[in-house]
């Protein structure tokens, strides 16, 4: 035996498949700036544009005036929604079945929506002719309350809308309406709160947010005339979308559009969308020649593109008196602001909000949705969440810890008694989902033993006399939430993106000397698709991950996919990356046997090539078959060695996990420490441990901000108030706690390769734990239920309204 | 966020930087560590024809010991403030309170001057500034003056600087050996201001409070000298229901504005902890 032969073990390392603690190779061009974004991008010739914004939430425009602006040194052209009437552009589709203005066409729905669009030599000369186009606006009654969208007398937003009955979603009940949706058995769902013995009730908010990536929305458009073709570098997380949405409004043929996603610096939902930056961008191209540049700035990102959440879910549980639930009954009404721009699958309206039941087994549910019209900004996307996810991940994980204070039963009691067992799996749920796997019990039991739950609540009673003896002006919470996910959108029987299947796509191409390329139809933001995608390849077919080079984002050279967001890429792309992979070495294994020569089936799988079954020693490695692909492949077979695959998800994964927060609340200031956040997530086959931690590091670190007082306001007259990161709370490193991360496996088994996504469990499951540690910390001074975000001013005000200063 | 156009000069000297003011007139602005004009022009709630950046008079900077006084000037950078063991060791305040101030990258940048000059509100020096009993420097076309810090600031970026005259330097009587000190700032996050700020300097004798002044940041349109609060505890041992006087007292004189950091009882509230912690952790580090 040669001392040189390496052993499995290290044959195994040295590919660095799935389950590697790879590092991600695109860190070396992002941690030395070289990454490549869009601002990047700077054609010849470049022109800037940027856009006119209405001060007013709810305006009628007069008048346009821009001759002083086009006096501007620099300034070439300015468009408006009359510019856009003439190539048909002035209104957009969205993806929710809505239409919306690109540019102001006749009134403004919110501020600092677009007005008009400036085109100059360069961005300042494009600043300063903003400033110098006059609009006149005829201000109207702004509608910022969405409780108060559906009253008789509330304020016409869409005069586009008038007469119209019904929308994209069915009946339309008043002008300001726009659906509404309904999933469950009413019925019965009502039987089980008539005969209950136990119920709870409570209007629970998710107020408005923004996802805000570090890079906002750009694009550069540049249309050649010759050639009659448009290209678009953007920051989209679904370039082909892009394109197909840009050969449809646009009316150019899809081929001669190219659309390429460069490095995207953060995207969390943020840029799914079509905004009117990109279609602005693409017509000042084609009106002037010359390739035009948009990129927002913060504060335009903030206020105009796409926020999250502004659901107010009213939320009712029946339950027995030993705690087991017996119908769930959700009202919610939804703020989607001036336009239904919600980036959700089309037959969606409110996402998988349905997914609200949660981990518990609920014999009924019943749910109603409707969605409103107000003077905000339009969006509704999934910041770090499948769609609607998070807010039915809150709605549920808030609503079983008050019915557990009700109850006088411990929450996470409460919830092991009514988890989802094991043996229910697959599962479907009142509200017509079929979960695929799970074991809440163990993950849940594992997540109070290593914080030492039964200790915790122990101290936490103590410190609450020790609060009444005035011996301490401290109060401690501890929050529990047990979270079950739905990803990988999706099964084409029942999700599509403007009639578009949302498969997801892989196409592999060997090299002759054992290295290749993979392209798929996911597009990475930060997510580290390089590296992971690379380690399904190794240890599908063998060849070290370092020899895979993985490349997303180019329509003209990607297979067609429906890109990135809704942690579905690892669900469906990662299963069509596995498909295509198995491909290649299904072929591979018939060039092995012939230079074997042996029969196909006389072969066996090793690691990182073929081997003869009972024959230790005829091994054909493949690196080895690689070459023989291009050389020597058996007769009548085609040479090469590639594959593609779309592939198709029979089902969502259902990824899950129990988190834990431990939080000390000062009443006098409301000032919180999160003394301990654990974090157990359950995401099935792990592909990239160190990956999978620093997505949940991210993730729980937005859902703190989230909780904790990140908001987009609104002031009464509708001006938004929360526009730049001054106000718009962004934690640092100095305020984000310490988080513990933890994990049990229980792979899906309709997954290839049995994984499940993770980037947005923890904004889904650690929104809810800061909430629910707050709201315990309070409870035993007699509150149920205290609205996010729990910044330190609204803890104080919850103590002063508790009582807390009365003998102060 | 793009700035209009503008003129950018860079004087070397004192002299010529005054001259330039002067002769430009309202439509010149003084650049220092430009954390407050910059953004200003970015969002053109500012619009100078000229910027007259100060960065090449090599005068305005350094930190000295001046027999009983501290001098510092204007282009200090907070960064230079921490790094002086002068302050560290007869102005510790300053060195505390310092360190307060945003992060590392903006302390490089930021300087004290343009940290007290502008009247902001929120900014965390000029409070200091008053319970210390600085006076400022100001060089202008007929020559220089002083200025008290506590009568330096008139409402929010109103000030009593004249137009062409330009802050030069901030001189410090060094507080009493023995003194105690705290600044007490609570923020929602680094970065930003102050939701409420206390600075206390005092001096203790037998175990009583001799000497006591509390200033107080971002509560008001201009920093505040809670001297009704201060002759409370004077004398006292600072018990419980004197600090609770002096909080009242404090919370008397401040008129914050209602905004993100929370409604303005709120704000007065916390200011009040605020004064009570600084008043009880400057009497603990006292000798």
């Amino acid at each position: 035996m040669n001392d040189m032969t390496p052993t499995r073990e290290q044959r195994t390392a040295a590919l660095e498949g799935m389950g590697c603690k790879r590092k991600r190779v695109e860190d070396i061009r992002f941690t030395q700036g070289k990454g490549n974004y869009v601002d990047d991008v700077k054609l010849p010739g470049m022109l800037h544009g940027d856009f006119v914004r209405s001060p007013h939430p709810h305006a009628r425009v007069k008048s346009i005036d821009d001759s002083e602006a086009l006096k501007v040194p620099g300034v070439l052209a300015v468009i408006t929604a009359e510019t856009l009437k003439t190539v048909n552009l002035a209104w957009m589709p969205t993806l929710a079945g809505d239409v919306q203005m690109v540019l102001a066409d006749g009134k403004v729905l919110f501020q600092n929506q677009e007005v008009a669009f400036v085109v100059a030599t360069d961005r300042y000369a494009a600043d300063d002719g903003i400033n110098k186009v006059k609009v006149e606006y005829e201000p109207l009654p702004p509608l910022v309350d969405p409780f108060k969208s559906m009253d008789p007398n509330a304020p016409v937003l869409r005069e586009d809308l008038a007469g119209k009955t019904s929308g994209a979603h069915g009946p339309r009940k008043h002008h300001n309406h726009i659906f509404e949706w309904t999933v469950g058995d009413k019925e019965l769902t009502d039987a089980a709160f008539n005969k209950a013995e136990v119920t709870i009730k409570e209007m629970i908010s998710y107020h408005r947010t923004h996802p805000s990536p570090l890079e906002t929305c750009q694009c550069v458009c540049s249309f050649d005339k010759i050639k009659g073709e448009l290209t678009i570098w953007g920051t989209f997380q679904a370039p082909h979308v892009i394109r197909t949405v840009v050969a449809l409004i646009a009316k150019l043929p899809e081929q001669k559009i190219h659309v390429i996603a460069p490095d995207i610096g953060g995207g969390f939902g943020n840029k799914v969308g079509a905004y009117p930056g990109y279609i602005c961008a693409a017509v000042a191209s084609i009106v002037t020649g010359k390739p035009v540049k948009w990129v927002e700035d913060r504060i335009e990102n903030l206020t105009a593109t796409s926020f999250a959440r502004d659901y107010h879910m009213t939320t009712e549980i029946a339950a027995t008196k030993e705690g087991k639930v017996t119908g769930l009954r959700v009202h919610v009404l939804a703020d989607h602001g001036a336009f239904d721009a919600c980036a959700d699958p089309s037959k969606w309206p409110a996402g998988f909000f349905n997914i609200v039941t949660g981990s518990y087994d609920f014999p009924t549910a019943h749910l109603a949705v409707d969605g409103v019209y107000t003077n905000k900004a339009p969006g509704g996307v999934a910041y770090r969440c499948s769609f609607r996810v998070t807010e039915a991940a809150y709605c549920i994980e808030r609503a079983m810890d008050i019915l557990a204070q009700k109850l006088g039963m411990d929450p996470a009691e409460l919830r092991l008694k009514n988890f989802i067992k094991p043996e229910q799996f697959p599962y479907h749920s009142a509200l017509g989902w079929e979960y695929d796997s799970g074991d809440y019990g163990t993950a849940m039991r594992k997540a109070m033993e290593t914080v030492k739950y039964a200790e915790l609540r122990k101290e936490q009673e103590q410190m609450r006399a020790a609060f009444k003896r005035g011996e301490t002006r401290e109060i401690m919470g501890i929050g529990v939430s047990f979270f079950t996910e739905i990803v990988g959108a999706g099964p084409s029987k029942n999700c599509d993106i403007l009639g578009i299947a949302m498969f997801d796509s892989c196409e592999i191409r060997m090299h002759p000397t054992g290295a290749g390329i993979a392209r798929m139809g996911t597009k990475s933001q930060g997510q580290g698709h390089e590296t992971t995608w690379a380690q399904i390849i190794a240890t599908e077919i063998g060849i070290p991950a370092d020899n895979i080079m993985v490349e997303e984002g180019n329509t003209d050279t990607a297979p067609y996919g429906l890109g990135t967001y809704g942690s579905r890429s690892t669900p469906v792309a990662g299963a069509a990356i596995a498909m295509a992979a198995r491909k290649i070495r299904a072929k591979a294994q018939m060039i092995a046997a012939y230079k074997l020569e042996v029969h196909e089936d006389d072969l066996e799988w090793d690691i990182d090539g073929f081997r003869v079954k009972g024959l230790p020693g005829k091994f054909m490695s493949m690196k080895d078959i690689c070459w023989a692909a291009y050389n020597s492949v058996p007769p009548g077979m085609e040479p090469g060695l590639e594959a593609v695959s779309y592939y198709d998800p029979p089902n969502m994964t259902y990824p899950f996990g129990a988190y834990i927060c431990v939080m000390t609340i000062d009443v006098d200031t409301g000032v919180y420490k999160v003394r301990r956040f654990y974090a157990l997530d359950d995401c099935g086959t792990r592909i990239n441990p160190m990956i999978i931690e620093g997505q949940v590091h991210g993730g729980l670190t937005e859902a703190f901000a989230i909780a904790m007082g990140q908001e987009i306001r609104y002031d009464a007259e509708g001006n938004v108030v929360t526009g730049s990161f001054m106000d718009f709370f962004m934690p640092t490193a100095v305020e984000t706690p310490h988080w513990e991360t933890d994990f049990t496996v229980t792979p899906s088994p309709h997954h290839p390769i049995g994984a499940k996504g993770v980037g947005e469990s923890p904004n889904v499951g650690g929104v809810p734990a800061f909430s629910n540690a707050v709201n315990d910390a309070f409870s035993f001074l007699g509150s149920t239920h205290i609205q996010m975000p729990h910044d330190f001013w609204r803890n104080w005000a919850a103590a002063k309204s508790l009582g807390v200063f009365a003998s102060a | 966020m793009i700035p209009g156009s503008f003129s950018y000069h860079r004087p070397t000297t004192l002299v010529d930087a005054v001259k330039l003011l002067w002769t430009l007139g309202d439509e010149a602005r003084p650049l220092a560590g430009g954390h407050s004009l910059v953004p200003m022009m970015k969002l053109r709630l500012a619009t100078p024809e000229h910027l007259v950046d100060l960065h090449g008079i090599a005068d305005l900077k350094g930190i000295r010991r001046d027999g009983s006084k501290v001098l510092i000037g204007a282009m200090t950078t907070q960064h230079d403030l921490l790094a002086s063991d002068e302050v560290a060791r007869s102005i510790p305040i300053l060195h505390e309170a310092a360190l307060l101030i945003a992060d590392p990258q903006v302390r490089y940048r930021g300087t004290v001057g343009g940290n007290v000059a502008n009247g902001d509100p929120g900014n965390d020096m000029p409070a200091l500034m008053m319970t210390l009993g600085a006076t400022y420097r100001l060089e202008g076309p007929d020559g220089g003056r002083e200025v008290a810090a506590a009568d330096y600031y008139q409402g929010a970026y109103f000030t009593a600087i004249e137009p062409g005259e330009l802050l030069a330097s901030i001189s410090i009587p060094v507080p009493p050996a023995g003194h105690g000190f705290a600044y007490e700032k609570l923020k929602r996050k680094v970065g930003d201001y102050a939701t409420a700020a206390a600075a206390v300097v005092l001096t203790m004798s037998g175990g009583k409070v001799a000497t006591c002044t509390i200033g107080l940041t971002n509560l008001s349109e201009t920093p505040l000298l809670a001297d009704a609060a201060a002759k409370e505890v004077i004398g006292t041992g600072l018990d419980a229901a004197t600090l609770k006087k002096a909080a009242a007292a404090a919370e008397a004189i401040m008129a914050p504005a209602a905004d993100a950091r929370g409604p303005i009882e709120y704000r007065k509230h916390v200011g009040g902890i605020m004064v009570t912690r600084a008043l009880q952790r400057a009497a603990a580090n006292a000798a």
